[in-house]
């Protein structure tokens, strides 16, 4: 692992716990991201993944515990603090979540134009130069999301997520939903954009091929705490059993399904 | 399980789910007074909410009033007191039907397509997206149309106050042989501003309560379609309800002496 001792993480997270009524979900989560690092958290659905993600975006509040980004506290933050801190994050979602009253092009630039960086003109020709970054063409600027299948609207997505030039971008299952052509597509553009902007990167999957791709580091979430993490070459050597039957695949082992979410 | 105990839990849940209600109708009024504001969208609602419901509040309007003239005519021929339904027509209308047949009408055509809509946003994700692209989507969807709620459900009883008077004087003077000119005289010379104004002040209660549902039911809805389901029937019939006790609740406040 990096020694990070010196250096100040871009995100660190300590002791993160949230419950929904009886059912603790995050039970006392620490990681670091280190800059321009890309961690990927694995594990199954219903580990806490997600609301790990949402609470380090602020979409959740934890119950307890502290997450810094550069240093800076955002738990308890004001509203329009919070806000100046949204401004470096970019994100990409599950189900992509384009705004399908918009076309193409204004979804890329939604962030632009809300924060009014550029007027309309301009955004649009960072759109269409977004769009290009993740290899599609001008042509599709002015579709509206629902003409576009669902590999097409996860590319728009990823040029939504880097068109404000983030400093940290946050990949929500990046590959769920995509044939293993377009899963990987989507994971070499990943790799890609977040080196062509330097961003640091925090991906949340259960999909090994697109882990092994696109992380420096992998963590793993089992049961709402962070059972394992390591540089993703030692992911096959961790000496973890709970990890190696994820990684495998395999429905016997110690990790037993839970039924409610 | 104790009595007492579920009374306590009903009564708990609805506490809160007023709390909540509460909450979110100030966030949203202050969220509306307060800049950035979204005139692209504004204007959009406008166009979605006064223009195109402009159909369906016109017939409400029309067959309204030509019920209202029928019937006042069985009614009021029984002691020869004809000559007052265009009284009964013009009343009825500009203070009751209008604000209340339209209000009804539109939190059926409204309440539900902004349920529907922002709980797909909310299940697709869109409204946490908006989030993280800097923009607050209490400012950006829900303020804008609850702007647009209040300012063209007047307009639109504007317009159903006037189909519908000219429905009853269809059917006064197509059907039961009355005299146009003494009608439309007997029309406007029962007519005070006060009738209009009241039915206008309706309306714009009116249309904030359909689009404050619609966006409450819509942006707290969860667990998929089955979710924006369930809340497009909460919007569409707390809407109704709420119309109905606020509509007694005003009309107590013009007219009781």
């Amino acid at each position: 692992m990096n020694d990070q001792s010196n250096i100040q993480p871009k995100i660190q997270v300590r002791d993160v716990a949230k419950s929904f009524g009886r059912k603790v979900v995050l039970d006392g989560i620490d990681l670091d991201v280190g800059v321009g690092e890309s961690v990927v958290i694995i594990g199954g659905s219903g580990t806490g993944k997600s609301v790990m993600l949402k609470s380090i975006l602020g979409l959740l509040t934890p119950d307890r515990g502290s997450i810094k980004i550069d240093g800076q506290e955002v738990i308890g933050m004001s509203t329009a603090d919070r806000e100046d801190v949204n401004h470096q994050f970019g994100m990409l979602f599950q189900g992509a979540a384009l705004f399908d009253s918009l076309p193409v092009w204004e979804n890329v630039s939604f962030g632009l134009l809300a924060e009014k960086r550029c007027d309309r003109g301009e955004a649009k020709e960072i759109a269409i130069q977004k769009l290009a970054q993740v290899g599609m063409n001008a042509d599709v600027a002015d579709l509206m999301p629902a003409e576009l299948s669902g590999g097409m609207q996860k590319r728009v997505g990823l040029a939504r997520a880097i068109a404000s030039d983030p400093k940290i971008i946050f990949f929500d299952e990046p590959t769920t939903g995509l044939d293993p052509i377009m899963a990987d597509v989507i994971n070499d553009l990943i790799v890609k954009v977040t080196r062509e902007v330097g961003a640091t990167a925090l991906s949340i999957t259960h999909d090994m091929a697109s882990a092994r791709k696109i992380a420096n580091r992998i963590a793993m979430l089992y049961e709402g705490k962070i059972i394992w993490q390591g540089p993703v070459n030692d992911i096959d050597h961790s000496g973890n059993e709970h990890v190696d039957q994820f990684i495998h695949g395999r429905a016997e082992g110690p990790i037993q399904m839970s039924i409610r979410a | 399980m104790n009595p007492l105990q579920a009374i306590g839990r009903v009564f708990l849940k609805f506490l809160a789910t007023t709390g909540r209600l509460l909450t979110f109708m100030a966030s949203g009024i202050s969220h509306a007074v307060r800049p950035p504001f979204y005139p692209r969208i504004i204007l959009r609602q406008m166009i979605d909410i006064g223009y195109y419901s402009l159909p369906v509040v016109g017939l409400t309007a029309v067959f309204a009033g030509m019920v209202l003239a029928l019937q006042s005519y069985t009614g009021f021929s029984r002691f020869s007191a004809e000559g007052a339904i265009a009284n009964v027509v013009v009343l009825s209308i500009t203070r009751e039907l209008g604000p209340v047949l339209a209000g009804l009408m539109v939190a059926g055509r409204i309440g539900a397509s902004l349920a529907a809509e922002i709980g797909t946003m909310r299940v697709t994700e869109q409204i946490d997206a908006l989030t993280t692209l800097s923009t607050n989507p209490m400012k950006y969807l829900v303020a804008p149309r609850l702007v647009a709620g209040i300012a063209m459900f007047p307009l639109l009883v504007l317009v159903a106050d006037i189909i519908g008077v000219f429905g009853g004087y269809l059917v006064a003077v197509y059907k039961l042989g009355f005299n146009p000119a003494n009608y439309l005289q007997n029309t406007w010379d029962f007519l005070t501003a006060e009738d209009v104004n009241s039915g206008l002040v309706k309306a714009a209660v009116f249309g904030f309560i359909v689009t404050l549902m619609g966006c409450y039911h819509g942006y707290n809805s969860k667990g998929g379609a089955q979710g924006v389901g369930r809340a497009t029937t909460n919007a569409v019939v707390s809407a109704s309800i709420l119309i109905l006790c606020s509509d007694y609740i005003l009309t107590e406040m013009f007219f009781a002496k």
